[in-house]
């Protein structure tokens, strides 16, 4: 009887394997470093470039020189190596990932920590580094650890004004920064099957904020059905009787609007509890809410209204940002006085596209509020969309009303 | 694999970012990221880790995949890094760059003393000495090759 990890990797949590792995992608930071370890390593041919993708999302379009000079050589590589490149635009690699790429059952390494999220399909999807990646690239397999499984056990409903990132920020404070570290997140229960799969990709996102390795759901109908809109077939996972280090059980009623405060992501208040903080900016994106439903949720919000603060918007990807154009969702959030980024990682790592000076406040929907994260001296909230969107327009922090 | 060297200290959770800020990664001049080694966290610390030893607390170097973060490190001249737990990316990202880290509970303070010994699998502190968590087989021969790129070139 086995958790997903062991019965994916194919053996007993504790034991050392070495796998092939099924898509293995690094984005326009990580990819330089790969592709220089990738030199030292006197690598020339790769065997499985079909499995490799690069992905520039992290400063795109470049903000320097220096930038662009770097990206442009990492194109050149993945034109003369074979790896697909989605460029500038494209979106963050792991939303491209979720857009009917990866399934039920892979073995996913990307060089990003967040690659976690895509333990939302019921695959294996981890970080990893750059020289790592290298590896990956030069032979197409890679070494793990088979990690020991904590069951986060989500029963119930949501109640209106809380949505998928609360419960992300809920299980992070229970679990706090390093109590899952060098484990796998399983989320079980009624209440895991109630997610919709962009819902549940938020929660997977944050798994790597406890140290996990990564953070799954098992497959079910929601997630065949969403593959098959992409014309991918996949089979459900039946969750066998298996040892659990431990559970946590979370209580999806209990779920308030819920705020983590700098600079510690496992620090975190109800949204009540901090109201009124002063904002000097609000960003909604990134690979834990950038998606068509968080901008929707957003838009529902701001409609009609205008925001108080400087308000940055980016959708997590070209498709996302797409679909908003088509339904209206974008014209509401321009219209409310936000601005829009081109789609990517934005002002989430500091480097671009809403920096923050020093002593300003934002209230971000990202996964990481370390301190000068976003800028030096900069403070980060992290919220859901709809606590985000209630506090652009007041211009302070402020808990969503029941929709 | 032996080092020694004197302490820094530095408490729990010290994350990639404040090992090496967001705004000095896009190069590929490694001595930049040991030039602003934990800028955002002590200015002062960067001219100090040539030769030194890092003792952390716990979930050391938490957060990004960012190889720069062990990188700069390495480039800074630091001998190892001794912690009572790490962030797994970070740990295994370490090993493959050839920085030593051990997972040791250790008493220290700045400037103490610190011997370790990564095959014996021990820490010692001003002549104390504690156990560290041993390394799996190959990452001990990642380590002693110098890392993940000369490993490459002799093992396969």
């Amino acid at each position: 009887m086995s958790t997903l990890s062991e019965r994916i990797l194919g053996a007993p949590a504790g034991e050392y394997v070495d796998r092939e792995v099924d898509i293995a992608f690094a984005h326009d930071g990580t990819g330089v470093l790969a592709r220089e370890a990738l030199r030292e390593m006197g690598v020339e041919r790769l065997p499985h470039p079909e499995r490799l993708r690069l992905i520039f999302d992290h400063i795109v379009p470049a903000n320097t020189g220096t930038t662009a000079t770097l990206q442009a050589e990492l194109r050149g590589y993945a034109r003369s190596s074979g790896i697909a490149l989605s460029d500038a635009g494209g979106g963050i690699c792991h939303q491209v990932m979720s857009e009917g790429v990866v399934r039920p059952g892979m073995v996913v390494v990307g060089a990003d920590s967040h690659t976690c999220t895509l333990g939302a399909f019921g695959a294996f999807a981890t970080g990893m580094g750059a020289t790592d990646m290298a590896a990956v690239w030069a032979s197409g397999a890679t070494w793990f650890r088979v990690p020991e499984t904590i069951a986060v056990n989500l029963a119930g409903n949501l109640p209106c004004a809380a949505e998928p990132k609360d419960v992300a920020l809920a299980y992070v404070a229970r679990l706090g920064m390093e109590g899952a570290t060098y484990r796998a997140l399983e989320f079980v229960g009624d209440g895991a099957a109630g997610l919709s799969m962009d819902g549940r990709l938020t929660l997977s996102n944050m798994a790597v904020e406890t140290g996990a390795k990564t953070g799954m759901f098992y497959a079910d109908p929601a997630t065949v059905r969403y593959l098959a809109d992409y014309g991918l077939a996949a089979a459900s996972q039946t969750p066998e009787d298996c040892r659990y280090e431990r559970t946590v059980d979370i209580d999806l009623g209990d779920i308030v609007p819920l705020v983590a405060v700098p600079h510690r992501v496992d620090t975190v208040r109800e949204a009540e509890e901090v109201a009124g903080t002063h904002l000097d900016q609000v960003f909604v994106g990134t690979c834990t809410n950038g998606r068509y439903e968080d901008l929707a949720r957003f838009a529902r919000i701001v409609r009609g209204k205008k925001v108080a603060v400087r308000t940055v918007v980016v959708p997590a990807s070209r498709t996302v940002l797409a679909r908003a154009i088509a339904t209206g969702v974008l014209a509401d959030i321009v219209d409310a006085g936000c601005m829009v980024v081109p789609p990517g990682c934005g002002p989430c790592l500091g480097a671009h596209a809403g920096v923050l000076g020093e002593g300003e406040v934002c209230l971000s929907t990202a996964n990481r509020n370390f301190r000068n994260r976003m800028g030096v001296g900069g403070e980060i909230y992290l919220s859901s969309v709809a606590t985000a969107a209630a506090s652009a327009i007041a211009g302070e922090i402020t808990a969503p009303e029941v929709a | 694999m032996q080092g020694a060297g004197p302490a820094i200290c530095l408490g729990n959770d010290i994350d990639t970012d404040v090992i090496i800020a967001g705004r000095y990664l896009r190069t590929k001049d490694r001595s930049v990221w040991a030039e602003h080694a934990f800028e955002d966290l002590d200015p002062a610390l960067a001219p100090r880790l040539s030769g030194s030893i890092i003792v952390a607390g716990r979930n050391m170097g938490c957060g990004s995949s960012r190889e720069q973060a062990v990188v700069a490190l390495r480039e800074a001249g630091v001998v190892g890094v001794v912690a009572e737990s790490f962030a797994r990316i970070f740990f295994r990202n370490a090993v493959n760059v050839g920085l030593p880290v051990l997972e040791a509970a250790v008493s220290c303070t700045d400037g103490a003393r610190v011997a370790f010994d990564l095959d014996a699998g021990w820490v010692e502190v001003d002549g104390k000495r504690y156990p560290a968590r041993p390394l799996s087989g190959r990452m001990i021969t990642i380590l002693r090759a110098g890392g993940l790129v000369p490993y490459w070139g002799s093992h396969r």
